[in-house]
């Protein structure tokens, strides 16, 4: 069990790095805490494999430091660094029995036979597998098989930190949510650091306390799944979360409390403080857009170009101007108007985005 | 030019794959066949395609007995799960492909190419061949290729199941457009419940080799006949209980009571299966009959602006898992007990052979 | 799922059906034929009935062959498995090395059978061959024919030689074959080398293996051109394995009832032995 600190890291697949671009892992901090749950979330590409591999030690990072309970670990080979990993597909020893299986790290360490078999117990139990514990791994279901890789990981105590690459991509859709409940419950029971590769965000906020939403090689935001709702720190975050993603809009800065999209002034929840002039935005969910009561005044004149039921909510795409789309959420039974529509923000859910950077955040890795 | 199936079957070594089926598509808008895997989607489609041929029954376009006419010799396209292209061509020569063997001129297979390279977002991709591009571009590609012959039938195998869920947003809004000034029939099989009502169109409701259900796409969403359609169209699943109804009130078998909402009233006492889907239970009351349900927490899931919980609801043998689902984020712990709310009047009653009794 | 079935793809398979029935259906039943009818070379044949497959059963001139070409295959397999695997577990993985080696692999395979034995024959040679002249120089007293062990020691070189590269190709495309993670996991799980060899890179081999060892056993039973070269057999019998034995029987002596009665006999014994192998290998092998 350990804290883990990656301090100053950057990391390029490039033997002379010198552009931006030529870093697959842009500079990064971060600090996590013993015992927590952890997830590495971006689309494919973004560089969180690299990450996961310079923690695990496949990968040694081009700069900084990589540090378990303070101690520096960035030279250390993987197997002298006490992790446990879980992988996209199922890795099981198939010649083994389950018990085998479980019982393999412990035997290669030389741990004695009773104590391997009562920890082996102890984790099957934990795991459910006790009836299937002398049965040829090789003919489990794909998430007996997950289970057992994360079974391999849990009997050993030396373990700094379990993790997991995509790991439920070869279960059936209806047995997800069972394996996903089983995660949690055993991250409550072992309070082991745990750390969660994925490329789902349903997979990643479902698991993690704390999630690092990474985009080309970039940390964007580490936060917990309501501040990545709410208060996405990147528009690209308030795309990439959420279904549909967050609107953004350019925009002109007016006074600091308000901007002017499409000629129109909206209330926005961070102040601008009057930063030299940048690409300016405005973000805001389709959640947090509704259309004007008849008798409310102001609001954005829109056309509604097209309604779509997705059964307990309507998504209307409107459009202003005629150039700007705008997506709002309707509820079922909430009318969505023929004429004269109208958008109105709310004003706590709107917010200025500068070059992409939500204002008043600093860009980087910590929270 | 519609398409029609008519008393279809499939047989193989003695097990029923498709029984006795009836459907009639129409050109225009998307016709969807949703249903879990297994449920006989690939069959129909491939049956229709003239890939395989029905134990018994026809298929007719416009028309024209077609039954066992061999795919080759008919106007159909086909979009597999899998994203299939020739790997060895480029992207501009398997889009370019079906024109080829059409014998096409030239100058129009460039034009038409183009076209459509440029409405699937290809075009700066056309030199590259199939293992240069990302998951998306594949199957835009291998459905580009599909798309670009005219093809009077476009069967489409659950196109989106191996993408990434931010593409699969994107092509689901794209796909409709697609086809909006195009006369052919468009059938599209999906396990997923959201991408048929967003689809829009027919919705034909399959379980196990049978059609439960067809009609407009938010009538059968909202108006499901039976017990199996309402399921088949509920994900997260929808969550039953059995219900005695006596004069105004109603029963769970767990001795939760409430008051029969207005719409619910007209109904003659008896046994119901009441039916109420996971948006309808929430966290927070809501609605004009809030009920509440107190439950052990199983999973809190959360999609991004999306929480499900599943929870178990009861004592002992009558344990059950319940699923609620509401718009934002809320986290409730796993194992904490906690009390959800489910508004009783959106619920739908079912009679004991599953049958929806409208009151 | 069925597949739409098409009778025009008969028509297409016909050719080989053919070709298949002329140059094995048709041969097997010749021998079949002459197994059981006794022949005076003035083409009248008599019926015979299994006299032949007794009279080849009895006979210790066929118990000999044969033990020498168990003994041969033997040795073989038990040289040519475990080293072939060896040498595809040194082999890179991956980089601009892999093609060189490959290539290295396959020379030995590309050369033609008789001169594979022509080549040993002059390599082996105790005057002149390099290889007969160094162990001569070592004080080795070798002349391959003269002495019956020094002929088996150089056939033996001769086939290991000629034919581990096949095992070792085959041990190669099941060892790239494994995906990185399983090493990743074996490494954080802390196997040792032969921990990884033997619940990993093994399991994972065992099919192209058993295929290896399938080959490799029904090659070397069958094999003929290269010893004929070598030794042509001896000196004496010592290196008259089963092939040879059964060429001088059918043209040497021209017996044709006894050489057709010892092919089918032979022929029995390789398909019962190929099927005991792979049943043994493939046990286990459920799902």
């Amino acid at each position: 069990m350990a804290t883990i600190t990656l301090s100053a890291l950057r990391h390029s697949y490039e033997p002379d790095p010198s552009r931006d671009e030529d870093w697959a892992l842009k500079r990064l901090d971060v600090a996590w805490q013993d015992g927590g749950a952890y997830a590495l979330l971006g689309p494919s590409g973004c560089g969180k494999t690299t990450l996961l591999n310079i923690i695990s030690g496949l990968v040694r990072p081009t700069e900084g430091r990589v540090l378990f309970d303070g101690r520096d670990v960035t030279d250390r080979p993987p197997d002298q660094r006490h992790i446990a990993q879980v992988f996209q597909f199922p890795v099981i020893y198939d010649t083994m029995t389950v018990r085998q299986n479980l019982a393999f790290p412990l035997r290669n360490r030389g741990v004695d036979a009773a104590t391997i078999r009562d920890r082996v117990e102890e984790i099957a139990a934990m795991l459910e597998l006790t009836d299937r514990l002398d049965r040829r791994a090789k003919g489990l279901t794909a998430d007996g098989k997950q289970k057992i890789s994360l079974g391999r990981g849990l009997v050993r105590d030396d373990v700094n930190v379990i993790m997991f690459d995509e790991p439920l991509t070869v279960i059936d859709p209806h047995l997800k949510w069972q394996l996903r409940s089983k995660l949690k419950e055993l991250h409550q029971r072992v309070g082991r650091t745990m750390i969660y590769v994925t490329h789902d965000q349903t997979e990643a906020l479902t698991f993690a306390d704390q999630v690092v939403v990474m985009n080309m090689g970039q940390v964007v935001q580490v936060g917990t799944p309501v501040d990545l709702f709410e208060r996405p720190r990147h528009t690209f975050v308030g795309h990439f979360i959420g279904s549909p993603g967050m609107n953004v809009l350019p925009c002109e800065g007016l006074d600091g409390r308000h901007a002017l999209v499409g000629g129109h002034a909206v209330a926005v929840a961070n102040p601008d403080p009057g930063a030299p002039a940048r690409h300016m935005e405005v973000g805001v969910r389709p959640e947090f857009v509704a259309f004007a009561e008849p008798g409310e005044a102001g609001g954005l004149p829109v056309a509604v170009t097209r309604v779509r039921d997705a059964g307990r909510y309507r998504i209307a795409d409107t459009r202003l101007n005629g150039t700007v789309p705008i997506t709002v959420l309707v509820d079922e039974d909430t009318p969505i108007p023929a004429e004269d529509a109208r958008l109105v923000f709310h004003p706590d859910h709107t917010r200025l985005y500068a070059d992409g950077w939500m204002v008043g955040a600093q860009p980087g890795g910590a929270a | 030019m519609s398409l029609e199936v008519r008393g279809v079957t499939k047989r193989v070594d003695g097990e029923t794959h498709i029984h006795p089926t009836d459907l009639t598509l129409e050109p225009g808008a998307f016709n969807v066949l949703l249903g879990t895997t297994g449920a006989g989607k690939t069959t129909l489609m491939q049956i229709m395609a003239g890939l395989e041929r029905p134990t018994a029954g026809t298929v007719w376009f416009g028309g024209t007995d077609v039954t066992g006419v061999a795919v080759q010799t008919r106007n159909v396209s086909l979009v597999h799960q899998q994203f299939i292209n020739y790997p060895n061509l480029t992207v501009f020569e398997n889009i370019a492909s079906p024109l080829r063997v059409a014998r096409r001129p030239k100058a129009e297979i460039r034009d038409r190419v183009e076209r459509m390279a440029a409405l699937m977002k290809l075009t700066p991709m056309l030199g590259r061949r199939p293992a240069a591009l990302s998951g998306g571009q594949q199957q835009r590609c291998a459905m580009a290729r599909a798309l670009v012959k005219d093809a009077s039938l476009v069967l489409l195998d659950e196109p989106l199941a191996n993408l990434d869920f931010k593409l699969r947003e994107e092509l689901r809004d794209e796909l409709p457009r697609l086809f909006a000034d195009r006369d052919c029939v468009v059938v599209y099989a999906t396990t997923e419940p959201t991408e048929a009502l967003l689809l829009g169109g027919t919705t034909a409701t399959l379980f196990e080799g049978r059609v439960a259900q067809v009609g407009p796409t938010g009538t059968v969403y909202r108006q499901p006949d039976t017990l199996t359609s309402a399921q088949v169209f509920s994900e997260p699943p929808m969550n039953t209980a059995a219900v005695t109804k006596r004069g105004e009130t109603f029963e769970m078998s767990d001795g939760t009571t409430w008051t029969a909402p207005e719409a619910a009233r007209g109904l003659p006492d008896g046994a119901y299966v009441f039916g109420i889907r996971p948006h309808h239970v929430t966290p927070h009351p809501t609605g004009a009959h809030p009920v509440a349900l107190d439950g052990l927490v199983l999973l809190t899931e959360l999609s991004g602006s999306d929480t499900v919980v599943h929870f178990r609801h009861g004592e002992g043998e009558a344990a059950e898992t319940w699923v609620s689902q509401a718009h934002g984020i809320h986290a409730l712990r796993v194992g904490q007990v906690a009390r959800l709310h489910m508004d009783v009047a959106q619920g739908l009653f079912f009679d004991r052979a599953g049958a929806r009794i409208a009151a | 799922m069925t597949k739409t079935v098409n009778q025009k793809a008969w028509l297409f398979v016909l050719p080989v059906l053919i070709l298949v029935a002329f140059n094995a259906f048709i041969p097997l039943m010749t021998v079949v034929n002459y197994s059981v009818q006794e022949t005076f070379g003035d083409n009248t044949f008599f019926w015979a009935g299994l006299m032949w497959f007794e009279d080849v059963l009895h006979s210790p001139r066929f118990h000999d062959a044969l033990l020498r070409q168990l003994t041969f295959t033997f040795t073989i397999l038990a040289i040519e498995i475990p080293l072939g695997v060896a040498i595809a577990l040194t082999m890179p993985r991956r980089g601009v090395w892999v093609p060189v080696c490959l290539v290295t692999m396959a020379l030995p395979l590309l050369i033609p059978w008789n001169v594979v034995g022509a080549i040993w024959n002059i390599f082996a040679l105790p005057d002149i061959g390099l290889l007969g002249q160094v162990l001569n120089g070592l004080g080795f007293d070798y002349n391959f024919t003269r002495q019956p062990g020094a002929a088996w020691f150089t056939l033996i070189a001769m086939d290991v030689w000629h034919w581990t590269s096949l095992v070792v190709l085959l041990a190669y495309a099941g060892l790239v074959s494994i995906p990185d993670a399983f090493y990743q996991a074996a490494k954080i799980d802390g196997a040792s080398g032969w921990a990884i060899f033997r619940y990993i890179q093994l399991p994972k081999m065992k099919r192209v293996l058993t295929i290896a060892v399938l080959l490799r056993f029904m090659d070397s039973f069958n094999i003929y051109t290269e010893p004929f070269v070598l030794t042509g057999g001896g000196p004496g019998n010592s290196t008259t394995l089963l092939s040879i034995d059964l060429v001088k029987v059918a043209l040497g002596q021209f017996d044709l009832g006894p050489a057709a009665a010892m092919s089918l006999i032979y022929f029995l014994i390789v398909l019962l032995l190929s099927w005991v192998f792979y049943t043994l290998m493939m046990r286990n092998e459920d799902s």
